[in-house]
């Protein structure tokens, strides 16, 4: 026990890639389904359900923007941890820039969704 | 009628005297009930006295006779030549750790990480003998069992990719043990252990492959024990930035 330990700050990223492996285990196939192909086909909703006027009302809604800041932000922070510790699996061998590219991206995808929910105003 | 026969080839390997490990083949007489140990002593026995590899109690208790058999961390007591017969019989030392020689492993990174997560139970008081003994309901033993029956037979860390990649990592075995100490309700050190899991060596190399679970002899299951102290670490990590300076552990 005489080697210094240093305290791994894994728990942010496992934490947001757990958050993130929750909401799109239950949500992201419903997802994909209402807003992929049930309402374009016109199966749902009625055909001007998602038109740029009702996503832009949804969107400038607190709940609007919070939902989809948490789907677009914690996805892509499941996906860059995903991919990041799969890459071995297929013979990558992930350094540190594997790392920036990984979790760089989420961290962009992050700032981007909140910058653009933001700039559509309240 | 002739008697039946098995190929077994073993991966040779004298670190003092080859340049690399090389496969040698040996003809064996097959038998239903014979297992990869059996077939492997009677090698020694009567083909090759040079062979060299670990072995004790013949029934899946000491954990002694772990090999890479087929490509598989296996006991080699415990796998038996009727289910791989008429194929040939692939020996190897266990994967990710160095060879001693022949299918015997060096073994000191693993003693090394046993003696890390202090697999003992220290009480959080002392208890004097005029207290008597310590009572546990079935509930709490059930809590730390499954994870007692580990007999430090390595086929885990031979499984676990992410030691492969990173041996600082404490390992699948190692981890499940000490959650097998943290997890008995007369034990009263897991804030002191919380350091190790916590720390870059820990739990979160761990990527839940569970492959770990799946070669385990004795159904411990090291994953689940894994990702139980994922959950209090991270708690853990987030709880200590509440706390006054100085004081996080």
């Amino acid at each position: 026990m005489n080697r210094p330990l240093k305290r791994s700050n894994a728990p942010i990223f496992w934490g947001l890639f757990g958050a993130g492996g929750m909401l799109s285990a239950l949500l992201g196939p419903v997802l994909v389904l209402i807003t992929g192909l049930a309402v374009p086909m016109g199966l749902l909703f009625g055909a001007d359900a998602m038109s740029y006027a009702n996503m832009l009302a949804f969107a400038q809604h607190w709940l609007g923007k919070a939902f989809l800041f948490a789907i677009v932000s914690l996805f892509l922070w499941h996906a860059g941890h995903r991919i990041f510790h799969s890459l071995h699996d297929v013979g990558i061998h992930a350094g540190p820039g594997a790392k920036a590219v990984c979790y760089g991206g989420a961290l962009l995808g992050t700032v981007i969704a909140a910058l653009s929910l933001l700039s559509m105003g309240f | 009628m002739a008697e039946k026969t098995i190929t077994i080839k073993v991966l040779r390997y004298n670190p003092e005297q080859d340049q690399a490990p090389v496969f040698q083949a040996y003809q064996v007489p097959f038998s239903d009930d014979m297992s990869v140990l059996q077939a492997l002593l009677f090698i020694k026995d009567e083909l090759d006295e040079t062979l060299s590899f670990r072995w004790s109690c013949r029934m899946a208790i000491c954990g002694s006779c772990g090999m890479m058999i087929n490509g598989n961390p296996k006991l080699s007591c415990k796998t038996f030549l009727r289910d791989i017969y008429p194929e040939t019989v692939r020996v190897e030392a266990l994967n990710h750790f160095p060879i001693e020689r022949d299918l015997v492993v060096v073994m000191d990174d693993f003693i090394d990480k046993l003696e890390r997560i202090q697999p003992y139970i220290i009480p959080a008081a002392p208890r004097s003998l005029a207290q008597g003994e310590y009572l546990q309901t079935p509930a709490q033993l059930e809590k730390y069992e499954q994870f007692s029956s580990c007999i430090n037979c390595l086929l885990c860390y031979a499984a676990c990719p992410q030691y492969g990649l990173n041996p600082e990592f404490i390992g699948p075995g190692a981890l499940a043990l000490l959650h097998r100490y943290n997890a008995d309700s007369r034990d009263g050190a897991s804030a002191q252990r919380m350091e190790l899991v916590a720390a870059e060596e820990g739990v979160f190399n761990c990527t839940a492959v569970g492959y770990c679970s799946e070669v385990c002899p004795k159904h411990v299951d090291p994953a689940n024990a894994v990702n139980q102290n994922k959950t209090t670490a991270a708690g853990n990590y987030f709880m200590s930035f509440l706390k006054p300076r100085g004081t996080s552990k």
